[in-house]
């Protein structure tokens, strides 16, 4: 039982800095502030997860608590990435010209 | 927002046995000390703070409600799955397929937390990032713009969760 807990916390902390290590390239790869967001906002979330989640397979004793670490992350995770974007998009900060549509400088009448 | 005085008093309460829980969580065991330590501040926290959002704020606590919570987080961690494969996917192919914009698009839900939970679910999955939210409209960026149309955009990123956050908060 304990070993194959083992394997399975093991496992899942490898998935889970896989993951980040996707962000990571994603950080490096993405043309713009805001796909950049996107890689480092998702990728932190589930990768994270999947670490705390192995942490937990290990060791059963801390499982409460990496919970709860799991539970801010959810939370604050996108809140931080909205607030950065949103910032980002009123300093007027570069798109890729990549972009094909942009409602919100449309609507906000500005520059793009 | 209007509310009642009493409705206030529930919100208070909410908050309280929400910071109540987390405290216990993480100090993990029921001593005299630890409780008399929570209560004073959950309380002091939850009176400055009532006004605030938390976890349960504006829950509906009723069976459909409870039900739609824990389909609701079935839902969002699939997604959250599907959203890293897919990012790994477009990250990793050399040509890196993107087609980046931000759409408009339009939510049904009124509640405050709600909409909350619907912005950080959206950010949460596949290509997409809430950027800006304004009343009812919120503003997306996507890695790939499948449709600049509001319609179709909100039946693509939106539906899925609003169905389930709209039993759960309204």
């Amino acid at each position: 039982m304990g070993l194959i807990l083992d394997m399975i916390g093991g496992l899942l902390l490898v998935s889970g800095a896989s993951f980040l290590l996707f962000g990571g390239l994603g950080l490096v790869r993405m043309p713009d502030i805001f796909n950049r967001i996107q890689a480092g906002a998702k990728t932190t979330t589930l990768g994270t997860l999947l670490t705390l989640a192995g942490a937990a397979c290990l060791q059963p004793a801390w499982g409460l608590k990496l919970l709860l670490i799991g539970v801010f992350l959810i939370f604050t995770n996108p809140v931080s990435a909205q607030v950065l974007a949103n910032a980002a998009h009123r300093r007027g900060t570069q798109k890729t010209p990549l972009t094909k549509v942009d409602h919100l400088a449309e609507d906000r009448g500005d520059k793009s | 927002m209007d509310k009642g005085k009493s409705s206030k008093w529930r919100d208070t309460a909410i908050l309280f046995a929400t910071l109540m829980l987390f405290w216990l969580m993480l100090e993990g065991k029921l001593e005299a000390d630890i409780l008399i330590v929570g209560t004073v501040v959950s309380l002091v926290i939850a009176l400055l703070y009532r006004d605030g959002l938390s976890f349960f704020t504006e829950f509906r606590f009723t069976p459909a409600g409870i039900i739609a919570g824990f389909r609701y987080y079935g839902y969002f961690f699939k997604e959250l799955f599907k959203s890293n494969f897919a990012l790994a996917a477009i990250v990793l192919r050399p040509s890196l397929p993107i087609a980046p914009g931000i759409v408009k698009v339009r939510t049904k839900l009124k509640s405050r937390m709600g909409r909350l939970m619907l912005a950080n679910s959206i950010t949460l999955t596949p290509g997409t990032l809430t950027v800006e939210m304004e009343g009812e409209w919120l503003y997306i960026h996507c890695v790939t713009v499948a449709s600049a149309d509001i319609e179709a955009a909100t039946a693509e990123i939106v539906s899925g969760f609003e169905s389930y956050l709209e039993v759960m908060y309204g």
